[in-house]
């Protein structure tokens, strides 16, 4: 529990003063997202800044520093039968907060859950003029100014310092459990959105090396009543399998270094056709991919899909890594990072060359 | 920021008519009247001139124009808005997506949507019907207001609590921007690359671009939902039961309170048999499989019963359900029975803060002399007070005025906001310097300028401007500050 808001802000004033740069470091645990840090910046470590500020049960919300490890968060919400529905990802136990947010990665239950930024509240953040600033706030809904809270998700900070975050949490499931049966690729995907398109508590749906794995969670009585008339059978360890979903620790993605790629389509859109090894997740919508290819190359199967492509790991991170924006949004972007960064400090070409 | 407009009403009007059906750019007081407010009728200004195009291509048209002579442009779906944000601005257009109409797509399989942005709320979840789904923000007004206007306010409804406000239930966005490119924001997938440029648009009450098409994401309907009526004799005890049933793992799909005044009005209004006698009601309705809401209405029972519940009642049949509702949903329309006018709030709190504030509106509402009924989402604490006034007799909206604003501060104060859905405006302007600083003002109004340089969209709105702001708050703010904080953490 520390509360080092104040030596962040002098860091930023003083990069700001002396024209330098930071790359703004979390846990240390997604050095692999984004472009390549730049190697003139220095650093600034929100590591250190953790602990729950604010924790209701009853409202459903909680406030912590950005710098707590997700672990942490996770432990206090056990205690009260809660849980963050998004589910995040643990690269190893410093994952935090705040970069779980700047990247918005968020786990199995996405489609039914909602991701990491839309359970964000608000949030306190550092711009690059060494500004405190709170946005949003702690409860459920509030429409004052701009959504900047959420603004952030997927920013990978490079549009300042998010130094306390608020998010809605909710009560954990009851019951739980996950039929697998054999499927080919080809019928997987009308296969699970017709399951996503049942009034039934469906809360996560795969599919990798020919097997098709769904989640049913809730109240007891409705979980063993859908498992009942769905085909598929019940599987045992239900639990871990999910969990190294969620972790990216499922031996797909085992060896860090030959690259992932990560395609965000439409959940009914037919496979893209290349020679590689799939791994089909929210039920359609998030797709990995480990093959050869070029992110130029793939970009018009992606937006074909309906979607975008990036290379989540590995391979060359010194060119592009996510997919290309288009000029009018290119230059908005350039807009809104000046707006809160107009020296640049921040991840700068981290997320994009020209941001 | 606006410069002041180069070009003469006769002059745009005939450039208009060079692409725009004639008799859809309005420029005569008559047929220009409707279009002087929105839902928040306190607040009018006629406009330069109204215009309804047909096409993206001629809202591109028409922004380009107004951006080359610095014309004001403000965006009207419905006007339903009850923060005065679609209220004319009296040196520009008025660009109504009326026009716009059309249910473009429904994908069963993918739960999607393609709308213009002027179909109605109600429509969308109409025509989804066919194949079981429907769309989850229902507000209540949603007879009438557009996916529009709901992208541009972030409106929610009944069902927010459990299943989102807009932003959590659209994909993409299609706008065009102030200089009058097109450009979608979002995509099929659900998380894309860069930062979150949707989220920034929701909510952003037609200050950052025009929004030409919506895809939205639709759901399952569920397969029953029923509803729990349960009176209580103190507000005290309604509020702890709302706590109550979110620490026992229920999440509602609805959870709304109403006060003792607003239960005998709505009742007198629908017939919808709530107890009378009751200080406080609450309605809770959950949705999902048979088992599921057996299991869990069962539960929501006996939390009531507990907590101190003097009458607990769950429909049986659709039409029952359907007639608890209605008594909620009509409460607007049945205080305005029992009031000339009525001024309708929209803070949100801590839930935990519900009976307090409560408690304090009510010797606010004796000070300023001003009745005031409560009807709200109480599941995410977003309060409605409606304050009951007579627009006639003189200086009672003033006084009505003074009342809300108070009931904003006091929001602010036990940690809550001034707006959960309705938005800012120009009807919540001078509480923006209460939730924010003027370096957060200054941040926001640096955002609106990367999207809209020349500061032609809504201008006037959402943001105040920041010498603005440090007058009202040494006018306003300071005395009552001090009391309401003393009194929150009392
Ligand atoms: C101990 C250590 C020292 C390092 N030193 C350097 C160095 O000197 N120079 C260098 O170039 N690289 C350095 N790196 C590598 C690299 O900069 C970081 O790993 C990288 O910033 C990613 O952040 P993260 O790994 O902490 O991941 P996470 O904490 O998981 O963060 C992932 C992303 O989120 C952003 N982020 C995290 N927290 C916040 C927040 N609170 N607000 C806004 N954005 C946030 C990060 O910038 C990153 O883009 C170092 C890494 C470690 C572990
Ligand atoms: C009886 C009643 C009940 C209500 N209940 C609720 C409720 O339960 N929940 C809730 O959230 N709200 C509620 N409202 C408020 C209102 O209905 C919503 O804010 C609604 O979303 C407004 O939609 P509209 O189409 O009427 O927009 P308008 O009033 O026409 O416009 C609202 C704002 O959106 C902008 N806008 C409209 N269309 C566009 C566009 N295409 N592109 C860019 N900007 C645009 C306008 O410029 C304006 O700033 C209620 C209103 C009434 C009168």
């Amino acid at each position: 529990m520390a509360d080092i808001s104040q030596q962040l802000q002098e860091q930023v004033l003083q990069a700001r003063s002396g024209g330098e740069k930071l790359n703004i470091v979390g846990g240390g645990t997604k050095a692999f997202m984004g472009r390549e840090p730049s190697p003139d910046a220095g650093t600034l470590n929100v590591g250190g800044h953790t602990g729950i500020v604010d924790y209701h049960p009853v409202e459903l919300v909680m406030t912590v520093r950005a710098g707590t490890p997700l672990s942490d968060i996770e432990a206090a919400l056990a205690e009260q039968g809660q849980a963050m529905h998004c589910e995040p990802p643990h690269f190893g136990p410093d994952s935090t907060i705040g970069g779980t947010l700047a990247c918005n990665l968020s786990g199995p239950a996405r489609p039914w859950a909602g991701s990491v930024r839309d359970q964000v509240l608000g949030i306190r953040l550092l711009n690059g003029k060494g500004e405190q600033l709170r946005f949003g706030g702690e409860v459920m809904k509030n429409v004052a100014g701009y959504d900047v809270s959420r603004l952030q998700a997927g920013a990978l900070g490079t549009l300042g310092v998010i130094t306390e975050i608020s998010m809605k949490v909710m009560p954990g499931p009851a019951a739980s459990l996950t039929l697998v049966q054999d499927m080919t690729i080809d019928e997987v995907l009308h296969y699970m959105n017709s399951r996503a398109a049942e009034p039934k508590p469906i809360t996560a749906a795969c599919w990798v090396d020919g097997k098709v794995y769904l989640r049913l969670s809730g109240a007891k009585s409705a979980v063993e009543a859908t498992a009942a008339k769905w085909s598929g059978e019940v599987m045992g360890n239900g639990q871990a399998f999910w969990r190294s979903v969620q972790d990216m620790q499922h031996e797909f993605f085992a060896n860090d270094d030959s690259p992932l790629w990560r395609f965000s389509v439409n959940s009914t859109a037919a496979n893209p056709a290349m020679e590689g090894k799939w791994f089909i997740d929210w039920a359609g919508s998030q797709r990995w991919f480990r093959g050869a290819g070029e992110l130029g190359d793939m970009e018009p199967l992606a937006r074909a899909a309906g979607g975008q492509v990036s290379l989540f790991r590995g391979g060359d991170r010194s060119g592009e890594v996510m997919h290309s924006q288009p000029n009018a949004l290119k230059a908005i972007q350039r807009r809104v990072k000046n707006s809160f960064d107009p020296d640049g400090i921040f991840n700068p070409g981290r997320l994009y060359s020209w941001l | 920021m606006t410069t002041k407009p180069k070009i003469s009403k006769a002059e745009l009007a005939d450039q208009f008519r060079t692409f725009v059906d004639a008799d859809f750019v309005i420029t005569d007081d008559e047929t220009m009247k409707p279009y002087e407010c929105d839902g928040m009728s306190m607040y009018c200004e006629m406009p330069l001139l109204v215009v309804l195009p047909e096409t993206v291509t001629q809202v591109q048209r028409i922004m380009r124009i107004c951006h080359e002579y610095g014309v004001p442009v403000v965006a009207r779906g419905a006007g339903t808005g009850l923060s005065a944000g679609a209220m004319p601005n009296k040196e520009g257009v008025v660009l109504s997506l009326a026009k716009f109409n059309r249910i473009l797509h429904i994908d069963p399989l993918a739960r999607t949507a393609n709308l213009q942005p002027g179909v109605r709320n109600l429509a969308i979840s109409e025509e989804a019907a066919q194949y079981g789904l429907y769309y989850g923000p229902d507000p209540s007004s949603q007879i009438a207001c557009t996916i529009g206007g709901n992208v541009a306010e972030n409106s929610g409804g009944v069902h927010c609590l459990k299943y989102g406000l807009t932003v959590h239930n659209i994909l993409s966005v299609e706008m065009v921007t102030a200089e009058g490119d097109v450009v979608t924001v979002g995509s099929d997938g659900l998380d894309g690359c860069g930062m979150d440029l949707l989220a920034l648009l929701t909510g952003s009450e037609g200050l950052l671009g025009i929004v030409t098409e919506v895809k939205i994401r639709l759901l399952p309907k569920p397969e029953v939902a029923q509803v729990v009526m349960a009176g209580f004799d103190s507000v005290q005890k309604a509020g702890d039961a709302v706590g109550g049933i979110i620490s026992h793992g229920i999440i509602p799909a609805g959870l709304e309170m109403m006060d003792g005044y607003a239960i005998v009005a709505a009742d007198d209004f629908a017939g919808a048999g709530y107890p009378r006698e009751a200080k406080a009601l609450l309605l809770c309705e959950v949705d999902g499989t048979e088992e599921e809401v057996h299991e869990h209405i069962a539960e929501a029972e006996a939390v009531f019963r507990k907590l101190g519940a003097t009458s607990v009642r769950t429909s049986q049949s659709e039409q029952e359900r359907a007639l608890l509702w209605l008594g909620r949903k009509s409460a607007f329309p049945a205080v305005g029975r029992i009031s000339p006018d009525y001024y309708c709030m929209d803070g949100t709190i801590p839930r935990r803060h519900i009976a307090f504030v409560l408690a304090e509106m009510e010797k606010m509402s004796e000070e300023f002399g001003l009745r005031v009924a409560n009807v709200f989402h109480a599941g995410d604490g977003n309060l409605h007070p409606l304050i009951l006034f007579d627009a006639n007799v003189p200086g009672e909206f003033e006084r009505t005025e003074a009342f809300g604003a108070s009931i904003l501060k006091m929001c602010v104060d036990v940690g809550g906001c001034i707006t959960g859905e309705h938005g800012v405006g120009v009807e919540k302007i001078r509480q923006m310097a209460i939730q924010f600083s003027d370096q957060e003002l200054e941040q926001f109004h640096d955002v609106k300028a990367a999207f809209d340089p020349a500061g032609i969209l809504n201008p006037g709105k959402g943001v105040p401007a920041l010498k603005f702001c440090q007058e009202y708050r040494s006018l306003e703010y300071k005395q009552h500050k001090h009391e309401h904080t003393e009194a929150a953490h009392g």
